[in-house]
């Protein structure tokens, strides 16, 4: 007999995320480094884990190697599952030929069969790529009462970013009146999160639907949302309050890691009850040498520390030489910083070699245009010795790892 | 590696020269370098040697070591076919329960023995730390057509101390490495090899003598096999090139954690044969303070400085409070200096708190212990 499910989990791990640039030059977004030991992706699974939500597709198309190592059998977020799990989901050829997964809805649409295998009453719909703690629960506690076909997850936000987001208008009831995705001029501060319940009958339909509207870019909050609110299908606001960062620039990566940091941290992660799962590198403890000065940082395992760090969040197996600062700064997994090197509002990314004496990111009158301010040194860059990087430089085309190991 | 090996890792070993630390542990369950265990050293070593058959013969306290190796699935070791074998002691005609040595111990467990399928077995029964893979060992082995072949360490002179309550074996040995005398804590050796604790054997000759001792009622590995044995079975000695750690005293405990702080110690016994595997805790990278001040120590996650530590080292989720100072020290998991505290030549057991202005403080000859939950 067939089993049946509550809730399965759809994670969009999406295409390349090119607002993050040379970050994702070789990997997809949800795999890049955050906060010291994880990758963004981990706070999705890590709230699915604690949520009871035991199976999850990941749907991806791009760079799905490294990500796709990274999940393994899903162990490190306990979801090794007898009936469930993680799995990787990319477009794949069928009889007829095969396609690219076309739009957020399309990805689902081209997965229906997966779905179906679980016969799911619901399926919660989230993205890869942003860090919070929420208890998913509780949102399918009210879609459940509710009796809703959709429930989207909203917060307020600030009315000048307003339109970077997917935005509503709701009765007193939270009945969702009006959505628009990205509206030019915003009439409403109340913003989608990207986390989304469906009742999976209903939205199988609108699927479908969506699937034979060649007019369509087969999105959720262009497409998809719209046609349920337009056609009367019960779409509701379910409000969240608490910490919620999309982290798709590197301004905004660099803002969310130093909200790690501050005191107290705008984003908790000592909360022991909701720990963050993330897959374990198997490094020995971190060592402080003589002559370091670490202050107000998260610095994980695996970390080596000569030099100076302050207000900087380093990744494990981070190496900083004698007389280097790393000031308000991200380190990435493996990064080295030179001896005498100096690090100022950057983000150095994985394995990236900061060449002794030199300084990266010199507050300058280069206009910050390309990374917000942010100096960026793409992943397996070596920096030559005594180079001087302006802040708001991207550094990236030096030699590869190879040459340089 | 050609041939084929499997392991039987006994942890009965009693220290009573370790005090409070071993009171409610294996030895081999001794929390070490921040964030590992004893055992994940020598587990980790047999995995890094292609070895995927482990049996730990267990004997008294090993509650913690059950729970920290579980299914063994942090070492590879949770597999279809072998992997690891947690066998304690359980009564039965022949056996009381209590083992009387190794040999007592391999006698206790010998059905595991006949069941595994491997040619060669590694012995390990001794709680000495250091990184290696086996693989030359058994190379050596087969080359010289041993019979049993003995790991050793050359001690370096200061060590020659020997204080009560522990054991060391001496190791004379031809040029060619066969071995032709051996003491067990000789007053004043003429050697500098110690053994190590491990012997690689045949399946086939381990059972024999097993069974031949047991007939015998003999049960001491060294004594009623390798010393009663040295002319009759062609015992050589093979050398371990790095660092090797004893930690069944107080002093020597110590003077392991602190060995961790020198970079080269650290890179070998962390990295030489392998890496080193252990339990997975989740949790999160340590935070530093505004304050706080961190001088040749090591750190594990989940620690949060906001005072001074000096030339320590802090297990997972330690907090060191404003004000406090932690120096010449070993703070186990979730320890908690709180402010204007300070401790130096002190190891503070798992979970214990040391309150706001106190101050413990020892030597390095005797630094102060304080027990698991204690609140000072």
């Amino acid at each position: 007999m067939k089993k049946t499910k509550k809730c399965i989990a759809m994670l969009l791990a999406g295409g390349q995320g090119s607002r993050l640039g040379a970050l994702t030059r070789d990997r997809a977004k949800p795999a890049v480094s955050f906060g010291g030991k994880y990758r963004i992706i981990d706070f999705a699974l890590s709230n699915c884990a604690h949520s009871g939500v035991d199976t999850v597709g990941v749907l991806m198309q791009y760079q799905l190697h490294e990500l796709n190592f990274y999940l393994g059998t899903g162990q490190a977020w306990d979801l090794d599952r007898m009936h469930g799990g993680v799995y990787v989901l990319s477009p794949y050829h069928r009889g007829g030929g095969g396609k690219w997964y076309t739009g957020t809805a399309n990805a689902i649409y081209q997965n229906i069969g997966f779905i179906e295998g679980y016969d799911p009453e619901n399926v919660l719909v989230i993205s890869g790529d942003h860090i919070y703690k929420m208890d998913y629960r509780e949102m399918l506690g009210v879609h459940c009462e509710k009796e809703a076909d959709a429930t989207i997850a909203v917060m307020r936000v600030p009315m000048s970013e307003a339109g970077r987001f997917g935005l509503m208008r709701c009765d007193e009831d939270n009945v969702v009146v009006d959505f628009e995705e990205k509206p030019a001029e915003p009439k409403s501060d109340l913003a989608s999160m990207g986390v989304y319940v469906f009742n999976w009958r209903v939205l199988k339909e609108y699927l479908i639907r969506d699937a034979s509207d060649p007019a369509s870019s087969s999105d959720f909050g262009k497409d998809v949302i719209p046609a349920m609110i337009r056609s009367g299908a019960r779409t509701l606001a379910y409000p969240f309050e608490g910490y919620w960062r999309d982290v798709g620039t590197v301004r905004s990566l660099w803002q969310a890691s130093m909200d790690l940091i501050s005191s107290p941290p705008a984003f908790d992660l000592y909360d022991p009850v909701w720990r963050i799962y993330s897959k374990n590198p198997n490094l020995p403890p971190h060592y402080v040498g003589e002559g370091a000065r670490v202050s107000c940082s998260l610095v994980p395992e695996g970390c080596t520390i000569y030099g100076e760090v302050e207000r900087s969040v380093l990744s494990f197996g981070v190496y900083v030489g004698r007389g280097a600062v790393v000031r308000e700064s991200v380190v990435m997994p493996f990064a080295r910083i030179g001896d005498g090197a100096r690090v100022e509002r950057a983000i150095v990314a994985e394995h990236a070699v900061v060449g002794g004496g030199c300084h990266i990111g010199v507050p300058g009158q280069k206009p910050e245009k390309d990374a917000g301010g942010i100096t960026l040194v793409a992943s397996d860059v070596a920096v030559p010795d005594g180079d001087v990087y302006e802040r708001g430089s991207v550094i990236d085309g030096h030699t590869g790892r190879e040459e340089t190991e | 590696m050609s041939a084929q090996m499997f392991s039987i890792v006994y942890t009965g070993q009693q220290a009573p020269e370790l005090k409070d630390l071993a009171r409610s542990r294996a030895v081999t369950a001794l929390p070490l370098a921040g964030r590992y265990r004893a055992i994940d050293f020598m587990l980790s070593n047999l995995v890094n040697s292609g070895i995927t058959n482990v049996g730990i013969v267990t004997q008294h306290n090993y509650h913690s070591l059950m729970d920290h190796v579980g299914s063994g699935k942090e070492w590879d070791l949770s597999r279809k076919q072998d992997g690891l074998f947690v066998l304690p002691p359980f009564v039965t005609n022949q056996n009381p329960g209590m083992y009387r040595g190794t040999l007592d111990a391999l006698g206790g467990v010998m059905s595991y023995i006949r069941r595994s399928s491997q040619e060669y077995v590694l012995i390990i029964d001794d709680t000495a730390v250091y990184n290696t893979a086996f693989r030359k060992m058994m190379e050596y082995h087969l080359e010289q057509k041993a019979d049993i072949t003995v790991l050793y360490q050359q001690e370096r002179p200061h060590e020659a101390a020997l204080s009560e309550g522990v054991t060391r074996v001496y190791l004379y040995t031809s040029e060619e490495g066969r071995v032709w005398d051996i003491e067990v804590n000789a007053a004043s050796p003429k050697t500098r090899l110690v053994a190590l604790g491990a012997y690689i054997l045949s399946k086939t000759l381990l059972v024999r003598i097993i069974e031949e001792c047991v007939a015998r009622d003999r049960h001491d590995f060294i004594r009623d096999v390798l010393i009663r044995r040295m002319n009759d079975l062609r015992i050589f000695a093979f050398g371990h090139k790095g660092v090797a750690v004893r930690i069944d005293t107080v002093q020597n405990y110590y003077a392991a954690n602190m060995m961790f702080l020198d970079a080269d110690a650290r890179t070998d016994l962390l990295t030489k044969g392998g890496p080193v595997y252990t339990k997975v805790k989740d949790e999160v990278p340590a935070r530093y303070g505004e304050n706080g001040r961190v001088v040749h120590s090591l750190i594990a996650d989940g620690c949060v400085i906001e005072g001074n530590v000096e030339n320590s080292v802090l297990f997972r989720g330690v907090r060191v409070a404003k004000g406090a100072l932690v120096k010449d020290s070993i703070v186990m998991q979730n320890g908690d200096v709180r402010e204007g505290a300070s401790i130096n030549h002190a190891i503070l057991d798992k979970n214990v708190v040391v309150q706001r202005d106190r101050i413990l403080s020892g030597t390095g000859d005797f630094p102060v212990i304080i027990r698991k939950h204690g609140i000072v």
